[in-house]
């Protein structure tokens, strides 16, 4: 059974006496380095180590040291494939350990010296690095055999952990072979496979090694580490952006049995307790006054009445093709609709939390770790340490969707505050309770989009003005310099510069008003509100010319055969064209499609919905197509379109973070709805056969669903949905 | 000091009475598969059998629970699982359903209250069961097809 050894396991069980209860914890595996501490300590104890990501052990066992963040997409899976496809290992042998924090060895290559996941980017830029991690140590064990067996090199077959001398019948499994290959000289040159002679890549049957874990409840995420001595942390924080702790009594707090501390930080006042309980009552007894001189007191409607005026004013060119102006001046029709989206939390399950220890040499940090060199930095810089002294163990995440790999560091940072406010004492595992998580900030920014689209009298079109307000992500972060240029933030606009319609008049304008409302990239980042917008309008476009949306689309990719491709391929499956079954008597059924890329992956989806007589609207199906170069694992890029699209159907059906006189007004799920069970469409993904590098599949499904549902509900209807999460009142009848 | 019959042990617990099950679970009997959401059972992440009914651990609080027979997820995970929790976790694996795997401890325990409820669930007794546990990877597609998996497997001995 292949295994994944499962967080912090040692230092769990270290601490859990009361672990006989329940969990089973394999003997064998509490003897091994559980991710996070396992680069470094494989690499020592491995027979064949012949560079940073792949190990083979004397007992066969193959290890691939990740440096990427599992928090669902199935990168621990996906990098193993990899690996294990040049190697030739048996796959029952493959197991995944987390890389430790180095960006010298680990770093993303999408990102120069960063050690981080996030972008879509983990299989992309990790797809030529890890083949010839895993060819290096093949061709090793391939010279250890000829050796042995005096034979030439070429003459020798590996196949699932096994070489072979087919002439001389002869046969040595990786663990015989893996210390003589352990001392030969690693090969600087490699011969890749050929994509035709794949056995695991592109393969649906192959496993999730962390699944298993992740049902009988024995996969470690951050909030289960449990460290000797250690106290859980909850921090009061101040319910508006901007304001700060002024002062504090803590009298009822301290007298709550378990509470052992209350500190001041930056952010806030935090209750450190002996469990989480204790905790929580603390802080539900602390009374705190805040400095609220500089706080923002600003409601959703006015952010929304400034930022629709900021819509009918030039912003600063992002793109500009020909004379949009002259042609829309000079149309035979024009057409113009504006699109808001809401601020959006990520409401990922698990909570957002981290646990902390100072010791003689440093400090060493446990979290789902999203962003180790800028969490490296940050944590140092609170502590007065360096960089190096600041060990992170890289656990399981219970989802993110971006909010984990945070620009300033937030919730590790405060964790820092916490155990340096308190000496370094204890452990700490700072914990925000759903509501902290909720009210925190960071949001998917709101945004307000305006358009502007030239018919001719032929139906085509000739213009398009796409103004963008809403705030900058990367301005004022370590991302700045290199994806904010001259006052366009690439996160703002992606989607919609990068529209692909061959329209000849083209421009896109954008407006990045400040606010102290913190926002931070969501799954898809830009490509949330501009696959909207863009995909919604050039949907009226094409009713307000009478085309089928399909062919109207078609006609303007010609030079683009990637979205051409997913858009024929979800079509036809979804049977476009054919009429739908009726539903129920008074019920309107439709058919929408959209097509966006984003992270270089392509996606189109066909949506089918019926609305009732009450307006309210049911997804029923959705026909996915993607186009995401080689797939590694088709059912693991299956179930990212799947997961992918709900989140976005979510936030298209339900989500929003609203403000009233600057305070959050959402606060859980009963509030910030989620998608649930009986929502969910029936999904079909399809994966276009592709030979191009792999390209991420974590983010493109997501933003896709939302106009493919809108162009259904007007095909159902002829209303256009201009407003998320949709408010469905004007369906009614 | 409450004492507990948890997975079939009794256990004692030191904190108040008003304490929620998940915390004396999680904090103070180290059983960490039950896991937290949102404290106001609103996610379902920290679901529990009670006398063999899915419960909300995080408002339940274990003065409450005195004489009555607490199963999580671990209690669900060893080899002497009865047939319906074995086949429900055998499902779950054969169908990949985890992503981050967050809530799955708590939307096996929702599907393992189900099946044995009802050994083979409609569409719409799936929706009912399960529309309590929220998954924000949005798993469900694959969650019901592996509740369907698990009741022909069940129904069939195995067979299919």
């Amino acid at each position: 059974m292949t295994t994944l050894v499962n967080t912090s396991r040692r230092d769990f069980l270290r601490g859990s006496a009361g672990l006989a209860l329940g969990i089973v914890a394999s003997p064998a595996l509490a003897q091994q380095a559980g991710p996070g501490r396992a680069g470094g300590e494989v690499a020592a104890n491995a027979a064949l180590a012949p560079n940073a990501f792949v190990r083979v052990g004397v007992d066969g066992t193959v290890t691939v040291v990740a440096k990427h963040l599992e928090m669902g997409q199935g990168v621990y899976t996906g990098l193993a494939t990899i690996v294990a496809e040049e190697l030739d290992a048996d796959w029952s042998s493959v197991r995944v350990e987390a890389a430790p924090a180095d960006a010298a060895r680990y770093n993303n290559l999408f990102w120069g010296e960063s050690q981080g996941t996030g972008g879509s980017t983990a299989i992309a830029n990790s797809w030529e690095q890890l083949r010839k991690a895993g060819a290096a140590a093949r061709a090793m064990l391939v010279q250890a055999a000829a050796q042995r067996w005096k034979v030439p090199a070429s003459e020798i077959t590996v196949a699932k952990g096994v070489a072979s001398h087919v002439a001389t019948n002869r046969r040595a499994s990786f663990a015989e072979l893996a210390a003589d290959a352990g001392r030969l000289a690693v090969p600087q040159d490699v011969v890749l496979k050929d994509p035709k002679d794949f056995v695991y890549i592109g393969k649906a049957t192959l496993p999730r090694l962390d699944a298993r874990a992740k049902t009988d409840g024995t996969a470690i995420f951050t909030q289960d580490v449990h460290l000797p001595g250690m106290l859980t942390a909850l921090v009061a924080h101040s319910p508006r952006f901007g304001a700060r702790p002024k002062s504090f009594d803590a009298t009822a707090a301290r007298k709550v049995a378990g509470v052992v501390d209350v500190v001041q930080i930056p952010t806030g006042v935090a209750v450190l307790a002996r469990d989480f309980w204790a905790a929580k009552s603390g802080r539900d007894a602390l009374k705190v006054e805040w400095d609220e001189s500089q706080a923002f007191r600003k409601g959703t409607d006015e952010i929304l009445a400034e930022y629709r005026k900021l819509a009918g004013t030039p912003g600063k060119p992002a793109r500009r093709e020909g004379d949009a102006d002259r042609a829309l001046a000079g149309a035979a029709q024009v057409f113009a609709a504006t699109y808001e989206f809401p601020y959006l939390a990520h409401a990922a399950m698990e909570p957002m939390n981290c646990v902390m220890r100072l010791g003689p040499q440093g400090c060493e940090v446990w979290n789902g770790e999203q962003f180790q060199t800028g969490d490296q930095f940050a944590v140092a810089g609170v502590l007065g340490l360096r960089p190096a002294q600041v060990r992170l163990n890289m656990l399981y995440a219970g989802g993110s969707f971006g909010r984990r790999a945070n620009p300033w560091s937030d919730y590790v940072v405060e964790t820092a505050h916490i155990v340096k406010a308190t000496g370094g004492k204890a452990p700490v595992k700072l914990v925000w309770t759903r509501e902290d998580d909720m009210r925190a900030g960071m949001y998917r920014p709101l945004f307000v989009h305006a358009l502007e689209g030239a018919l001719d009298a032929k139906g085509d079109v000739i213009g398009w003005r796409h103004r963008l307000v809403g705030q900058s992500i990367l301005t004022g972060t370590a991302f700045e310099n290199m994806l904010v240029k001259e006052g366009i933030d690439v996160t703002s606009v992606e989607g919609a510069t990068t529209l692909p319609y061959a329209i000849p008049n083209l421009t896109v304008e954008l407006h990045s008003p400040r606010l102290p409302v913190t926002v931070q990239w969501w799954r898809s980042v830009g490509s949330t509100h501009t696959a909207y917008a863009t995909e919604v309008f050039i949907d009226e476009l094409a009713a307000a010319a009478g085309r089928d949306p399909v062919e109207m689309r078609r006609a303007l990719l010609a030079k683009h055969p990637r979205h051409r491709g997913v858009l024929d391929l979800a079509v036809e499956k979804a049977g476009w064209g054919r009429p739908l079954a009726a539903g129920q008597p008074g019920e309107r059924r439709g058919r929408g499609v959209a097509v966006h890329e984003s992270f270089g992956s392509f996606v189109a989806q066909v949506a089918e919905v019926t609305v009732k007589p009450d307006g309210s609207l049911r997804v029923d199906r959705v026909t996915c197509a993607v186009d995401c170069g080689i797939a590694i694992n088709p059912d693991i890029v299956a179930a990212q379109m799947e997961g992918g699209l709900g989140y976005g159907l979510a936030a298209a059906m339900h989500s929003k973070i609203t403000l009233a006189d600057g305070v959050v007004e959402q606060s859980n799920f009963h509030d910030y709805v989620p998608l649930r069970m009986s929502e969910m469409p029936a999904v079909e993904v399809h994966i276009v056969a592709s030979a191009a590098p792999p390209t991420g599949v974590g983010e493109p499904g997501t933003p896709v669903v939302a106009p493919a549902v809108a162009n259904a509900v007007f095909a159902a209807t002829g209303k256009r949905l201009r407003t998320l999460p949709f408010d469905t009142s004007p369906l009614n009848g | 000091m409450t004492t507990l019959e948890v997975n079939g042990r009794r256990v004692s617990v030191s904190a108040s009475p008003d304490t929620p099950l998940l915390w004396a679970l999680r904090d103070h009997l180290q059983l960490t598969g039950t896991k937290y959401g949102c404290g106001i059972a609103a996610c379902g992440a920290c679901t529990v059998h009670v006398d063999g009914e899915p419960t909300r651990a995080c408002v339940t609080p274990i003065g409450a629970l005195a004489g009555k027979r607490i199963t999580t997820i671990e209690g669900v995970s060893t080899s002497q699982a009865d047939k319906v929790s074995r086949a429900v976790q055998d499902a779950w694996v054969e169908v990949q359903v985890p992503q981050c795997g967050y809530c799955q401890s708590g939307q096996v325990m929702a599907a393992v209250a189900l099946l044995r409820a009802k050994a083979r669930p409609s569409d719409a007794d799936i929706d009912a069961a399960m529309n309590g546990n929220v998954c924000r990877c949005v798993t469900y597609v694959r969650i019901r097809e592996a509740i369907k998996v698990a009741a022909r497997r069940l129904a069939t001995g195995g067979a299919t």
